[in-house]
């Protein structure tokens, strides 16, 4: 057949090109198992409950977030209603009151799905002094 | 009675567009019940800023607005005056009142220092040009920023005036890792590529408190900034503008300023 080295070579080149994301992730993103988040899921339950139920917050957290954020600085309406208590529309006061720390909480998550949403790119997550000061 | 075809389909698609029509309503509504009351802030139709021109320029304390202001919205500070970020600063009076010096006018007062920031006009060219609205005027007055919005572009650094828009060609975090840390965990840094601004403090507004500036000025400094309403005829800043001699800065190009220098 004429050509069938440069066609062969090419339909190599292009299986490796098809297969080479799975070649490059072996041996990164760690053994497959999920993160154990029990201690800091116990600790933000010792604080009540989320703002939302915790199943809708774990399929939806992103949406509702992205509602936050509209709500907040385009209509600036900044407290969210739960069970008639109100509460500050804030990723770093409201959302890491309770589940402490992005490195803990919503990393281990990401890391492990594969996804970097770019919140923490400019919103800080240390917790503000004044809270450490009144204990919680 | 049997249902013709035709009559069929025309329900099935009355109830489709009938659901259709529906739908975004029904999600407003539930997503607008989630939405709790603000508590006590300060509101008003037409915020407002006014500086006492001659109580400003004599300040004992300079810089207390300036420091107030970066301090609380995490403003970088770069050596480099091309990389700048500006919210509120001074700029010598000839730069600022182009018009109201001649040449006669001493080089001392040409090169008096004078207290600038975003002049939250009434007909902003910045937001006429915003390809993504991440800058817009609220209803209230103040013409703000969703930095998330921000692609960058810089059209609205050519659109405004008053050089009051500043581009982030480095990434603040790089200033603020020197430092421990930006000075206010609460107020997100910017990211490298945005263009930022005083937007007039609304979550300070939001939380029944004066701008920053105003505050600082008040409590260290010569009390030559008032915040007001202007639609509020019993308001302060309205009295006060009404009896003085105003300026606002370039006012002949329509942009009507909300920040006004009295004498």
């Amino acid at each position: 057949m004429q050509g069938g080295p440069i066609v062969f070579t090419g339909l190599g080149l292009l299986v490796v090109a098809g297969v080479s994301p799975f070649l490059l992730s072996l041996g990164s993103g760690g053994d497959g198992t999920p993160p154990d988040l029990t201690d800091v899921l116990e600790r933000a339950r010792a604080k009540g409950t989320c703002v939302e139920e915790a199943g809708h917050m774990r399929d939806a957290h992103m949406d509702l977030l992205n509602d936050w954020r509209d709500t907040v600085v385009r209509d600036g309406q900044r407290y969210y209603e739960r069970d008639g208590e109100q509460v500050m529309m804030s990723l770093t006061r409201t959302c890491l009151d309770c589940h402490g720390s992005r490195e803990e909480f919503c990393t281990k998550c990401h890391d492990y799905l594969g996804v970097t949403p770019h919140c923490w790119d400019c919103h800080l997550d240390t917790v503000p002094a004044k809270k450490v000061e009144a204990g919680q | 009675m049997s249902t013709s075809r035709r009559d069929l389909l025309k329900a099935a698609g009355i109830t489709i567009l009938g659901v259709g029509g529906a739908a975004p309503i029904i999600a407003k509504n539930a997503r607008a019940q989630a939405i709790a009351p603000a508590p006590p802030e300060l509101k008003g139709r037409k915020h407002a800023l006014a500086i006492e021109a001659t109580k400003c320029e004599t300040c004992p304390n300079q810089t207390a607005c300036i420091d107030a202001c970066h301090t609380e919205f995490n403003v970088p500070h770069w050596e480099d005056h091309e990389e700048e970020i500006k919210w509120l600063w001074k700029e010598s009076l000839a730069e600022v009142f182009p018009g109201r010096v001649n040449e006669r006018t001493s080089e001392e007062l040409k090169h008096r220092p004078t207290l600038v920031l975003c002049n939250h006009c009434e007909h902003p060219p910045c937001v006429k040009v915003c390809p993504t609205k991440a800058t817009f005027k609220r209803e209230d007055g103040p013409v703000m920023m969703d930095m998330h919005r921000c692609i960058g572009c810089r059209y609205c650094i050519v659109g405004c005036p008053y050089g009051s828009r500043s581009f982030n060609w480095k990434n603040p975090m790089k200033h603020f890792e020197e430092q421990g840390g930006p000075p206010n965990p609460d107020y997100p840094i910017r990211g490298k590529g945005v263009v930022e601004k005083c937007t007039l403090c609304p979550e300070r507004l939001a939380a029944g408190k004066q701008p920053a500036c105003v505050e600082a000025c008040q409590a260290k400094g010569a009390g030559a900034l008032m915040y007001g309403d202007l639609e509020d005829e019993s308001s302060d800043i309205r009295k006060h503008i009404q009896s003085r001699i105003t300026a606002r800065r370039k006012a002949e190009l329509g942009t009507s300023p909300q920040v006004f220098y009295t004498l």
